[in-house]
């Protein structure tokens, strides 16, 4: 069986500094996939990579068994891969409704996109339900909060109904509820949706990930459940190697949800 | 062969002349991304200037080009300085919008001269050691050509030399590099956009100098050369002075060959094909690095 | 969201609009009460958009008689030509980002094309225009002229082929990702090509002189008092039209993938469309009428030189826009008739003053009020309904208000 996504010893050079260094991984169909590595590990790369924004230097990179080399950005998305940014970018100019809505018709051909949008489509109108932004439609995405932004990110992201979802770093700046209602939001669409998160926080990467890629200096060091992850020294070396002198020692503590609630925890993996 | 040599000539002449007047936007788009649309009008400026010592002082000819190249860098760059800090400082985040009004201040400064110095074109007189040509392998090589390309060395060797060991050359390479980075460093990008603009702006009025000694000039001197330069800094990359120096050779040599293979004005069509066909390959000019990042 | 954020209407004005001692709770609410829509947002919507509306067409059409003269409705039908171009400028330029200051080009092409028509709608069907017996060794009509000889094609020609050229090149430009001052540059380029190449083609354009003595225009007489007139409404018309397609363009989906495109060209890719294509769109709907408009200025205006085409009249057509407001639908029209009219005036008194004039319009207006004409009516009528009471909500029309104050939504 193909897998949903493969990586091909993926390198990617920037004038000469390897930001991956032979990277392969293949993630299944429906999988919740989880990233993580200190800062400069790749992580962002390898998403850059996948949609297009940065060329690979060598290797490949299939989706459904299709190589996604030199197919440019936007025909990437229509195949069905969405991601997102580290800096929500909405469009500040638009309104949130049609913000989403631009999303929405995304596979619309340029002759349609003429035509002048007509009412509310049902799933614009469910998602606007769905990420709490019904009331402010008509309000330009520009005078948004910032957690109302990256919400309506994630909601451009999910209009597209995308095969398969990219997040770069979706929680940072979240309060503790919508960190919650997020973590529910990529499980109840994993098995649908194959999602790849890179994320920094250790206490949701407990709560929600079910399997890990820990990448180290462009290439990726270890592969398996939260647990394993934790456990492994490899992975302590790495992270405590970089923050000898910080007070960390549980990161890896097996009492998982103990250092899970120790805000140096996060700091170190930050 | 007499002929190509001729237009080899006539290409690297025509390389250095645009490279002269090219090289002073490098750096003010390479720093602040700034397109001065008013640097033919600084030009103009530093054109004007061994004509006023002549004309006004009685200079004599030689004294007034060798003097006027000094003279023509400090008013061009005070007047360069002095629309920085009136109007493009206060919209720093509005690259495009600059450019529009600095084409603004080039047709005041276009209309002034008009004012000053009348509609019809004046002269500068060209000292005697600049007078006459040399014959080369059967190529004439006048001797104002040649001083020009002389000049446009000592610039070239002059900013490098700057750029490398002067401090505030130094400066000025940092901001370029990472403008957020030199600011928290302690730098204060904004006197250096200063230096920037004042070395930018005086160097086309030293530019202006030397095409007083080719042609006439009237208050469109500088926009006759201004578009060339244009495609010169787009071709050899954001501000890089290496990519500026290729592409103005380039440039001017592929002008000199298309035009005496057809004529003028589809020579200058072929040039510009070409720009564009070459942007096809390297869309960031010549030199360029590859970065990461949505915006850049 | 890109280093040009700023270059626009600004957003962020709107905290401004929103009612005080408003917090982020009630910040739903904001659009249900206590919302002050102002003043211009009263008159977009509903009557007051449609009374004004009526008046604007009916000022227009009773033009001629309202001037009464008809050499000042000659200059007013070549004012109206000037606006075609600045609708379709803005396309480009407020709502696409893309700063093409060589749009004279296009405006050319259309106004070259009539003008072959022209000429030989003065001789005799077979006979050469004057200039090609004057320069030229031709005896036959040369090849690139004889379909002109038609006025559907010279009309078809001058909004197509603008069109097409404008599609090529935007289209090498854009998927190669040129943009912000570089493609300003390589356009203003394309004005200094295409004047040489006019002056350079001696035989074909009949050099610097240009086309002209067209005495009999489209069958009618060029000195009949009642020509003028004709040609106003034939002007008039085309300004209608590209308002229409203007106004329809920005209100569309498309429109608002255009603002996105200009606002967050990298982001739109990953929303699955290809920036170049809405950009080259946006720049070839722009050069459609700017051929429309040059194909009737070249009857109006009386000649066709390269001179009307050259580098800078490319890029005071910049200024039309300017003045009148970027990214709004009636703003370059108001600009481009309003410097029109200043031209001709400050012209006919201190022809030598009109150079310093532009200079500081571009200064001033771009410097210091880039929102132009619209901006500041913006701001007035914003203060002015400060001071107005609140207006309860009916469902519609508050809702709207915020969004009358997008950049997009402007003239909806």
């Amino acid at each position: 069986m193909t897998a949903e996504l493969e990586l091909r010893d993926v390198v990617v050079s920037f004038n000469g500094f390897r930001a991956t260094d032979g990277v392969s991984m293949s993630i299944e169909q429906g999988e919740l996939r989880f990233l993580i590595g200190p800062n400069g590990a790749g992580k962002t790369t390898l998403i850059d990579v996948i949609t297009g924004l940065t060329p690979v230097t060598e290797g490949d990179v299939l989706f459904r068994g299709e190589s996604l080399v030199g197919v440019p950005s936007h025909k990437i998305v229509q195949k069905g891969i969405g991601r997102s940014f580290q800096t929500p970018t909405v469009f500040q100019a638009l309104t949130v409704l049609d913000n989403l809505d631009l999303a929405a018709s995304f596979k619309m051909s340029t002759l349609k996109l003429f035509r002048k949008r007509r009412g509310i489509s049902a799933a614009v109108a469910d998602t606007m339900e769905q990420i709490g932004l019904t009331d402010s439609a008509h309000r330009v995405a520009g005078a948004l909060s910032h957690g109302q932004k990256q919400w309506l990110e994630i909601g451009m992201l999910l209009v597209q109904q995308p095969r398969m979802i990219l997040l770069d770093e979706p929680v940072a700046g979240m309060s503790p509820q919508e960190r919650a209602a997020t973590g529910e939001l990529l499980q109840r669409l994993a098995g649908d949706h194959t999602i790849v998160v890179i994320e920094h926080d250790m206490a949701f990467l407990r709560s929600y990930a079910e399997k890990v890629t820990v990448l180290h200096e462009g290439k990726i060091l270890l592969e398996g459940t939260v647990d394993q992850v934790q456990g492994n020294p490899l992975v302590q070396e790495v992270y405590l190697g970089r923050a000898r002198d910080a007070r960390s020692g549980h990161v890896a503590s097996t009492e998982s949800g103990e250092a899970a609630q120790a805000p140096d925890a996060q700091e170190v993996l930050s | 062969m007499e002929t190509l040599l001729e237009q080899a000539f006539n290409g690297l002449s025509v390389g250095s002349i645009l490279l002269l007047v090219a090289i002073g936007l490098t750096f003010t788009f390479g720093q602040m991304n700034v397109i001065n649309m008013a640097h033919g009008e600084l030009i103009m400026i530093g054109a004007y200037t061994p004509y006023v010592l002549q004309h006004d002082f009685g200079l004599a000819a030689g004294l007034s080009i060798l003097l006027g190249l000094f003279i023509a860098f400090i008013v061009a760059g005070g007047v360069g300085v002095a629309m920085e800090r009136g109007l493009l400082s206060r919209m720093v985040d509005r690259p495009l919008d600059t450019l529009l009004v600095t084409f603004g201040v080039s047709l005041i400064l276009q209309q002034a001269a008009r004012d000053i110095f009348g509609a019809p074109n004046v002269d500068v007189v060209a000292p005697s050691w600049l007078k006459g040509s040399v014959t080369l392998l059967g190529v004439i090589m006048p001797y104002t050509r040649l001083f020009i390309m002389a000049l446009v060395a000592v610039i070239v060797g002059g900013l490098s030399v700057f750029m490398a060991r002067h401090a505030e050359g130094r400066r000025m390479r940092a901001v370029t590099q990472n403008r957020d980075l030199a600011a928290v460093s302690g730098l204060s990008p904004r006197r250096v956009d200063a230096t920037t603009f004042f070395l930018g702006s005086g160097l086309a009025g030293v530019a202006g100098v030397a095409v007083s000694l080719i042609g006439s000039i009237g208050s469109q001197v500088g926009s006759g050369y201004i578009i060339d330069a244009f495609l010169v800094v787009i071709v050899g990359g954001l501000g890089r002075m290496k990519g500026t120096i290729i592409a103005a050779f380039a440039l001017g040599m592929l002008n000199a060959y298309a035009e005496f293979w057809k004529n003028a004005s589809i020579g200058k069509a072929i040039v510009f094909m070409a720009v564009i066909v070459f942007l096809q390959f390297r869309p960031n000019g010549l030199v360029s690095f590859r970065t990461r990042g949505l915006t850049s | 969201m890109t280093t040009t954020k700023n270059e626009y209407p600004d957003v962020s004005s709107l905290v401004d609009e929103k009612p005080p001692g408003e917090g982020v709770v009630a910040e739903a609410d904001v659009t249900r009460d206590g919302y002050h829509p102002s003043l211009s947002d009263r008159l977009k919507t509903g009557w007051g958009r449609r009374i004004i509306l009526a008046i604007a067409v009916g000022v227009l059409i009773a033009g001629p008689d309202l001037i009464g003269d008809p050499t000042r409705t000659r200059q007013w039908a070549e004012y109206l030509c000037y606006a075609t171009v600045a609708v379709g400028l803005d396309l480009a330029w407020g709502y696409g980002g893309m700063l093409a200051l060589g749009q004279g080009v296009f405006f050319g092409l259309g106004a070259y094309s009539m003008g072959m028509y022209l000429s030989l709608e003065q001789v005799e069907p077979g006979q050469l225009p004057q200039f090609m017996s004057l320069y030229g060794d031709n005896d036959k009509l040369p090849l690139l002229w004889r379909p002109f000889e038609h006025l559907w094609f010279a009309g078809v020609a001058a909004v197509v082929v603008p069109a097409l050229v404008a599609g090529l090149v935007g289209w090498l430009v854009f998927h190669r990702r040129i943009r912000g001052a570089y493609f300003a540059l390589l356009t203003q380029a394309t004005a200094l090509v295409f004047w040489l190449l006019l002056i350079g083609q001696l035989k074909l354009t009949a050099g610097t002189n240009g086309l002209t003595n067209f005495s009999e225009v489209f069958g009618h007489n060029k000195y009949d008092p009642s020509t003028p007139e004709f040609l106003y409404y034939l002007a008039a018309g085309a300004l209608l039209v590209a308002l229409v397609v203007a106004r329809h363009t920005v209100n569309s989906r498309y429109g608002k993938l255009l603002v996105a495109t200009r606002d967050g060209e990298d982001r739109v890719q990953f929303l699955g469309y290809d920036p170049a294509k809405a950009k080259t769109i946006a720049f070839a709907l722009a050069a459609g009428m700017a051929g429309l408009a040059g194909a009737l200025s070249a009857p109006i205006i009386g000649i066709v030189a390269p001179d009307q085409f050259a580098v800078l009249p490319s890029i005071l057509m910049i200024g039309w826009v300017a003045v009148g407001g970027r990214a709004t639908i009636y703003g370059p029209m108001i600009g481009a008739l309003l410097v029109g009219v200043l031209k001709t005036r400050v012209s006919e008194s201190h022809p030598e003053n009109w150079q310093y004039f532009q200079g500081l319009l571009f200064i001033v207006v771009v410097g210091f009020f880039p929102g132009g004409l619209a901006g500041i009516w913006r701001k007035l009528s914003g203060a002015v309904s400060a001071r107005l009471p609140a207006r309860g909500g009916s469902a519609d029309e508050p809702s709207r208000a915020p969004q009358t104050l997008a950049t997009s939504e402007v003239a909806s």
